[in-house]
């Protein structure tokens, strides 16, 4: 038996670098630090844990959708113990929402061949949350999202999602769309090992054409939704600071009594 | 004038803030149609007809329950069809994103998520999104298909208006992708009587300054004399002191409560991501250098052990 396991990736702005937008209102990513979005750290690693705990022969391929500097993420999750990875490229994805790169990801995973897909909850840039679902929608396959926890036997993938109200224990037959929660277990750190072989590890190129997708259906064109203006928010006011010297706890009581609070 | 289908969020019958808060904005944009599904779903007309339903679409079938949210794809794409409306607008919780992101691909639709306010506009309803943990405001609009919007909690006030709310039967055929994914069991969460965290308009946040699990009491203990909702920062719920549900921030909840007060919380990105929206900002810190600082209305530069329990104390001498 073998298992082919396609993690999606993205390549982020740093969340602690000074994020803004272009003028073409789409997220600046030349002014800014980028590198492997957090979340998808978690993603990798489950990846990794399945492949450690499965007597089958499993495959881990590592795909990003993104410019140039992309192929960074990818390193990212090569040392980390991914097997090969899938950078699609192309001038005309600029621009591209949620729905256009969820047809791009969708595509090449198909492309690639799949059993199991492995996503995290959520980028750190756009932070939609939205992309498994879609992919789970487009692939026609279940969608097992937001686990904490999640394993992988005899074509079978279960997981643990935590709801607000409830924690559901999930199942679905492979293949499948699985997405995975910061709470899902620590991504490790490349070793040096791991950053020297990934040196080695095969990166394939493919753009819009290789995957049969029309410029216009990506993109800013293509995209299905439409932003009119995005303005930093005015910085707060600097509020009142004082320092505790016995009388804080009632000094802050009469600041809330003042607003209404009490 | 035109109709706007809103998703229900309910349990059971008992309908959760938001969805009321949702009929608010729809009531902008056109005339609410609901889409109230599974158990219960028929309670949930009274209610909804009081905040301005004008029509409440029902249906009950175990599916619901026992598949992970495409049956619920399935019956709102059938309102879709029944009411040919204006606009979808659904919660913004986890699965409401899931929920409104495959049905907007199954219509040909855009979607934007996480909507803060909602506005008629020429071209459509018009959302405003904080992005950038918050330190960006946009405007956005959907161009193509019925536009799929979700709304976070705390986005509008809710308002009584009361209408028709007449129920209607709505026919769902499930997709064969409706029973995919299959749950197999559920543990519901233990009731703590504090306000859910998301809806609250008070929110008491304890980080790594609160030093273990034990001291969150005095958290618990300050959000209890508010009637207010116990979030924890990354650090707290990393370090195992508070369960991850409560957490604020990035990867957990992101709130916008009339009052947020964190107390021992220093305030990085990955926090302020989550709280940055909430109307007054409250801090109690030792470190009079934490970032925190920058965004509060009143901050207190001290021991949280000696300013929490006296706030608490003061708070409940003047309640009386």
């Amino acid at each position: 038996m073998s298992l082919r396991i396609v993690v999606t990736v993205k390549y982020v702005p740093d969340a602690t670098g000074d994020r803004h937008f272009a003028d073409d209102l789409t997220v600046d990513r030349d002014d800014v630090d980028g590198l492997l979005s957090e979340l998808d750290e978690y993603a990798v690693e489950q990846a990794l844990q399945i492949s450690e705990n499965s007597d089958d022969d499993v495959e881990i391929t590592v795909l990003t959708v993104g410019p140039e500097d992309a192929k960074d993420a990818l390193r990212k999750a090569l040392s980390m113990g991914a097997d090969k990875a899938i950078h699609v490229e192309d001038d005309d994805i600029h621009g591209t929402d949620a729905i256009g790169t969820s047809l791009i990801l969708a595509k090449a995973i198909e492309k690639a061949g799949y059993d199991l897909v492995i996503s995290g909850m959520a980028s750190t840039d756009g932070t939609m949350g939205v992309v498994p679902a879609l992919l789970a929608e487009r692939l026609g396959v279940p969608q097992v999202t937001l686990l904490s926890e999640v394993s992988v036997e005899d074509g079978t993938v279960k997981g643990r999602r935590d709801g607000d109200a409830a924690s559901e224990n999930l199942e679905a037959s492979l293949p499948a769309v699985v997405s995975v929660t910061d709470q899902s277990g620590e991504a490790r750190y490349p070793s040096f090992k791991g950053i020297m072989a990934a040196k080695k590890k095969p990166v394939e190129s493919w753009d819009l054409s290789d995957l049969d997708i029309e410029a216009e259906e990506v993109g800013l064109e293509g995209a299905y939704t439409t932003v009119d203006s995005a303005a930093e928010r005015p910085a707060r006011t600097a509020g009142t600071i004082v320092k505790d010297e016995g009388e804080g706890g009632k000094q802050l009581a009469e600041f809330l009594a003042g607003q209404k609070f009490i | 004038m035109a109709e706007v289908l809103v998703y229900v969020d309910h349990v059971d019958g008992a309908v959760r803030k938001p969805t009321l808060e949702l009929l608010t904005l729809a009531r902008r944009i056109g005339e609410p149609v609901a889409v109230a599904l599974g158990n219960g779903a028929a309670d949930t007309a009274a209610t909804l007809a009081e905040h301005g339903a004008v029509k409440v679409l029902t249906h009950e079938a175990a599916e619901y329950a026992d598949y992970l949210v495409v049956p619920k794809v399935d019956a709102l794409q059938a309102a879709h069809e029944a009411v040919s409306p204006a606009a979808v607008l659904v919660p913004s919780s986890a699965e409401g994103k899931e929920i409104a992101a495959r049905l907007a691909l199954r219509l040909g639709s855009g979607i934007i998520t996480d909507a803060v306010d909602l506005e008629a506009g020429d071209e459509g309803p018009v959302a405003t999104q904080s992005v950038f943990a918050a330190s960006f405001t946009t405007k956005s609009r959907v161009s193509k298909g019925t536009p799929v919007i979700t709304v976070k909690p705390n986005s509008a006030a809710v308002e009584a208006a009361p209408a028709a709310g007449a129920v209607e039967a709505l026919n769902v055929s499930f997709s064969a992708q409706a029973t995919g994914t299959k749950v197999t069991g559920r543990t519901p969460r233990e009731s703590t009587g504090r306000p859910e965290l998301t809806e609250a308009a008070i929110v008491v946040s304890g980080g790594r300054g609160v030093n273990g699990a034990e001291n969150f009491a005095i958290i618990e203990a300050l959000a209890d004399s508010l009637g207010a909702a116990v979030g924890a920062s990354r650090a707290a719920v990393d370090a195992g002191w508070y369960p991850h549900t409560n957490q604020v921030g990035q990867t957990g909840k992101s709130v916008s409560p009339q009052l947020y007060i964190a107390s021992g919380i220093s305030g990085a990105i990955q926090h302020r991501a989550g709280m940055q929206t909430s109307k007054t900002i409250v801090a109690i810190n030792k470190d009079a250098e934490a970032p925190i600082f920058d965004l509060v209305d009143y901050g207190v530069v001290g021991d949280l052990f000696d300013v929490v329990p006296q706030l608490t104390e003061e708070i409940k001498a003047r309640k009386g």
